[in-house]
């Protein structure tokens, strides 16, 4: 199908986006890589009588080290976080996390304030912010705001980004000594929306875990951040405290039914990323002997 | 302020100056205005990659871009590709491999293989498999696709020795 008419203005600023959308509010969207909004609008789930578009903003778009901390544009691509040498370095979950979003042509385009904004349960980023601690930074009619990734997503494509607010920035802290990633996803095809998805970032204290997040993704209607990897860092891993930990797991969440998945099937494919997470960032193949997927 | 808006953009080497509606989108306008046809329409939602064209050398879903998006920018689709002889060698191993039926996905498809190429000269079937992963062939079941890719792959890597 084809987008319903309506009215697009290119923003010349961020202050001059901030002014559009002070005036059009509830009736605009922003416009960044387009890659969520527009198959929207083609399919009329969504109608906004004015498009602002952010995506020629040189000012959103950038990866850059502030102290001990990764500054990412809101407009920088997803094709941006694999070929970055600061990802790579600073944050290597996002790479890791990017290359299983969607589609080369699709990354092309795509953005992850827009990956933020859009606050689909199912995309990779948001669960990433949680587990690597972002800082989400949102301008607005009242001034700056910076609101802490985990309090960021509050539903299904719901956000404490209001009409008149864009989002900027993302803050991540840079990853220092010990620290480890895992990155995993069930789909039925490559680039497809996650069945269920893990992205973790931990800090190792030799071989037990100093420092766990899991965030979990596609397991509820927000992106969650793991209560049960508490159960796993400081202790002597052993496979009755990663079952354990299985099962608190498996309490915590909250999984939905869709015509992918069950919610038992959920449950049990968070405990398979839970169990292999554990094994591959401690070295630990024997404690990866449950369920396969 | 629904009215249409001047673009000025070039399309495979040629200027080209329009005035679109907003909500026209690039696929449509490279369809229906420029009459440039090979470019094709599948799902309208960026899942099946039958429009896939070069915008600024790198691949779009051209569904998911709106003309008025493309103000400024060097566009290139299959028509460009297959004239200026870029992927001829794609194109006869697609046809001598029968990597083709309907062909009705086989522009997105070379526009994608032909991304790939350029990128990474020695690609993994399982390479090649991801990178076209976001391109629906509904009669070859890839098979054929991803060994005409591969063909052309070697006999570059060939031609270059």
């Amino acid at each position: 199908m084809k987008a319903a008419a309506f009215a697009y203005t290119r923003a010349t600023s961020v202050d001059n986006a901030l002014e559009l959308l002070a005036v059009h509010g509830e009736r605009a969207r922003v416009l960044s890589g387009g890659q969520s909004l527009i198959p929207a609008m083609n399919l009329r789930l969504v109608a906004p009588e004015m498009v602002v578009d952010i995506g020629a903003l040189a000012e959103l778009r950038g990866i850059a080290i502030r102290g001990d901390t990764l500054l990412i544009g809101a407009a920088t691509r997803h094709a941006d976080l694999l070929t970055s040498s600061d990802i790579a370095t600073c944050v290597p979950l996002l790479a890791a996390a990017a290359a299983h979003i969607a589609h080369p042509a699709i990354r092309n385009r795509g953005t992850v304030g827009g990956s933020l904004a859009q606050a689909d349960p199912a995309s990779e980023l948001p669960a990433c912010m949680l587990a690597l601690g972002a800082t989400i930074v949102v301008r607005g009619p009242g001034g700056e705001r910076r609101i802490a990734a985990e309090d960021f997503f509050t539903g299904i494509y719901e956000t404490q980004l209001a009409a008149q607010d864009l989002l900027v920035a993302i803050e991540l802290p840079i990853a220092g000594k010990g620290s480890a990633h895992f990155f995993q996803e069930f789909a039925r095809r490559h680039g497809d929306y996650a069945i269920t998805g893990l992205a973790a970032q931990a800090v190792l204290d030799g071989a037990a875990f100093a420092d766990l997040r899991l965030g979990y993704f596609a397991v509820g209607d927000k992106p969650v951040l793991a209560k049960a990897a508490a159960r796993l860092t400081g202790v002597t891993m052993t496979s009755s405290v990663l079952a354990e930990a299985g099962d608190a797991l498996s309490r915590e969440l909250d999984p939905h039914e869709d015509q992918e998945a069950t919610p038992a099937m959920r449950r049990h494919l968070a405990k398979v990323l839970l169990a292999r997470c554990v094994a591959s960032l401690l070295n630990r193949p024997d404690l990866h002997t449950g369920g396969q997927a | 302020m629904t009215a249409a808006a001047a673009i000025s953009l070039t399309v495979n080497g040629e200027r080209v100056e329009a005035h679109v509606l907003p909500r026209l989108n690039l696929a449509d306008f490279l369809r229906e205005h420029l009459k440039l046809t090979g470019t094709h329409v599948g799902c309208e939602h960026g899942v099946c990659g039958a429009c896939t064209v070069r915008v600024g050398g790198e691949i779009v879903r051209s569904c998911l871009m709106l003309a008025v998006q493309a103000d400024g920018a060097v566009v290139e689709t299959i028509e460009g590709l297959s004239d200026s002889g870029e992927i001829a060698d794609l194109q006869a191993a697609f046809r001598d491999r029968n990597a083709l039926q309907c062909g009705f996905c086989t522009p997105g498809m070379l526009m994608a293989a032909q991304d790939l190429l350029r990128e990474n000269r020695t690609p993994a079937r399982e390479e090649i498999r991801e990178h076209l992963s976001g391109n629906y062939c509904r009669c070859t079941g890839y098979h054929a696709i991803i060994d005409a890719v591969e063909t052309t792959a070697r006999a570059r890597m060939e031609l270059k020795a």
